[in-house]
């Protein structure tokens, strides 16, 4: 299987996998990009609606075609039918939120699960009305690239492209929107167009998905490369470029698994791999990550006991605090039987006058703008410039020559 | 004793346009805005003249920040009109800048000081047009004003709350208006900051420009602005803070909420 994985990987797997995994990697940029701002709206649950609200258009479109003598499970025909439907549902979620007093979850929660369960209703209508023709219609529940058309793929491909081409051009009305809407209505643009275009874009996304992702886990390839993109960046811009790298990578690279092991479905391994590049990002992100937090905190708390402890010792207070101690000693400023060292004597001496200037500057003119810096854990001579230090030491008097 | 008969529209029924013969920036007439069976604002009319500064006062739930969402078709109005400089809210958007209350956004967005300020000149830059070195330019000189330079690539999750607002005035700067529509400015900002927006605004005020505040602040408003207008659904008052902003008319927009000893303090005209 290993082998196959890199064949499919290297797009050597035959010339079906290759439009799979090319044709998934597109999916996943289209959606990672424009989830992004759907998550940065917090709307993301409205994705979940469009997602389900798919299904019953997928099984109109069956019931038409084959009524109308085609192929019930032409691609196009069912993708048209499924943006119909998602479409409605969409209309209907906005407009249960304003007309009425429901918040738009609620509504959203209604609308999900009421064209689902039409969905499936159609579906098993399907099955027992012409028995053996609806196969492919159970794997766009779950997404199945077994047996995908050239054509198939080529619709994906221009869906994907088009998608992406329509977040470029509408970035900076949708990051308006998603930080400040009324000031983007107060500056002229149409809000409800621009949230309307956010959600196109989305349903837009569902629908080139169905076939690759299956269409309740596309839900997955619109959110999570978002999420996972904002923990390693604070720009809106690096947040979509990275949402739809990790889109485009956890599309590619669930193809070839999936493409490896025919029994696998394509929806479930991508978003399995999504999910792993999202706690990735979770844990290791640099800054927002878990353990990056974890760490900074800790290395906060050290210096506030490093403080405490020196100005104890300043004072020749006793110290009862266990990590003070511990951070002390690691430190070199006391020895193992709690008595200064003379380098901790010295640091002492010198937080104390810190401190003493700390009170002075708090006084003087130019500290207004310094306030966030009064926490006594910045160095005084990071804040000021050296004539500011010398003058607050004039000011200070004879003390400052504690500190040698 | 002959009745005269009261003429409220054309004959014909037509709609008969409100005198327009001023083309002051701000016109107001008969706004009215309700959330829900409960009027926020009622009837509310007032024009502003070119190159005033004018605090909209009131007490809480009066209705200050809905007047000026109204004003912005930020939300919808059941009734009346809006006219700036003598034309509709549309045609003169891009003469109209807004500085929203600063705890209406999420700050944890991801985006600097600079893009903030950026997003000024989005209406100008259109969809396709490039953000170029004149642009971010403008957005820095924009941040010069309100003391924020130096801040320009922070994020602004980590900005104070006087500082958020410096930002948002910048952005307002940057859209370049003629009529400036501020919310709560000085609420909950150091004097750092209280001092640097008076002195933006002041400097507007010198070049012709209009400035509209929701103000909160009775104590600062004869020194900060030239007009205010008292509200608490209705209009109470309006016109200069000499003739005004009286005890007298305070009491009616506050009803008992505003204690004797408050108003005394205030020092002002006898009303």
């Amino acid at each position: 299987m290993w082998t196959t994985f890199l064949d499919a990987l290297l797009l050597q797997a035959g010339y079906n996998a290759a439009l799979v995994a090319v044709g998934a990697a597109l999916l996943g940029i289209a959606a990672g990009t424009s989830g992004t701002f759907l998550v940065l709206r917090k709307r993301a649950l409205v994705s979940d609606a469009i997602a389900h609200a798919t299904l019953p258009g997928i099984g109109l479109a069956f019931i038409c075609m084959t009524a109308l003598g085609g192929d019930g499970r032409n691609l196009a025909g069912l993708m048209l039918g499924s943006a119909l439907t998602a479409a409605a549902g969409l209309l209907l979620v906005a407009w249960i939120s304003r007309a009425t007093r429901l918040s738009e979850d609620a509504a959203i929660g209604a609308v999900l699960s009421v064209f689902f369960g039409f969905g499936i209703v159609l579906l098993t209508l399907i099955q027992t009305m012409s028995s053996g023709r609806q196969a492919g219609l159970d794997g766009l529940l779950l997404g199945s690239t077994a047996g995908m058309l050239f054509q198939d793929g080529i619709i994906i491909a221009i869906g994907g492209a088009l998608a992406v081409g329509a977040v470029f051009a509408l970035r900076r009305p949708m990051t308006l929107v998603a930080f400040d809407a009324d000031f983007a209505k107060a500056s002229g643009w149409n809000v409800g167009h621009v949230d309307l275009a956010i959600m196109g874009l989305v349903l837009g996304v569902a629908v080139i998905g169905l076939k690759t992702a299956g269409l309740i886990l596309i839900v997955a390839m619109l959110i999570i490369p978002a999420v996972a993109a904002r923990f390693w960046t604070e720009r809106t811009e690096h947040v979509v470029l990275g949402a739809g790298l990790f889109g485009g990578l956890s599309g590619y690279v669930g193809a070839a698994l999936s493409a490896s092991a025919p029994a696998l479905p394509t929806g479930p391994v991508i978003v399995l791999v999504c999910a792993f590049l999202f706690v990735l990002s979770l844990l290791f992100a640099p800054i927002r990550g878990v353990l990056a937090s974890l760490l900074r905190h800790r290395r906060f708390q050290v210096r506030v006991h490093r403080r405490q402890g020196l100005l104890a010792l300043a004072h020749s207070e006793a110290v009862h605090d266990r990590m003070t101690l511990a951070v002390l000693r690691r430190d070199d400023l006391i020895r193992a039987d709690g008595v200064a060292t003379d380098i901790g004597r010295a640091q002492a001496a010198k937080a104390l006058l810190d401190e003493r200037r700390w009170e002075i500057v708090r006084q003087m003119q130019f500290a207004e703008g310094l306030k966030a810096n009064f926490d006594g854990l910045t160095p005084i001579e990071g804040v000021l410039t050296k004539d500011e230090l010398a003058e607050v030491d004039r000011r200070l008097g004879p003390l400052s020559i504690v500190g040698g | 004793m002959r009745e005269t008969p009261v003429k409220v529209a054309a004959e014909d029924g037509r709609i008969v346009k409100p005198p327009t013969s001023d083309d002051s920036p701000l016109a107001v007439r008969g706004l009215t805005v309700s959330y829900g069976d409960k009027p926020a604002i009622f009837s509310v009319d007032t024009i502003v003249p070119q190159g005033s500064m004018m605090a909209i006062v009131g007490p809480n739930g009066a209705g200050k920040s809905t007047l000026l969402k109204a004003v912005l078709g930020i939300v919808k109005s059941l009734s009346g009109t809006v006219s700036i400089f003598g034309e509709s809210l549309s045609e003169a958007q891009q003469r109209v800048a807004y500085v929203p209350q600063r705890a209406s956004v999420d700050w944890d967005f991801p985006t600097r000081v600079i893009d903030v300020v950026l997003m000024g000149l989005y209406r100008k830059l259109g969809l396709l047009g490039w953000l170029t070195n004149h642009h971010r330019k403008t957005a820095r000189a924009c941040l010069e004003r309100v003391g924020m330079v130096q801040f320009a690539e922070r994020q602004i999750v980590q900005l104070s709350g006087g500082q958020q607002q410096r930002v948002f005035l910048a952005r307002a700067l940057a859209q370049d208006a003629d009529l400036y529509l501020l919310d709560e400015p000085f609420a909950g900002v150091d004097a750092a900051t209280e001092k640097a927006i008076i002195d933006v605004l002041k400097s507007l005020k010198s070049q012709n420009k209009t400035v509209v505040c929701v103000h909160h602040d009775l104590a600062t408003v004869a020194d900060y602005f030239d007009r205010v207008l008292l509200i608490n659904v209705q209009k109470i008052a309006e016109g200069p803070v000499a003739t005004s902003f009286t005890a007298e008319n305070l009491q009616r927009t506050y009803g008992g909420r505003l204690a004797a000893t408050h108003i005394d303090d205030l020092r002002l005209p006898a009303g």
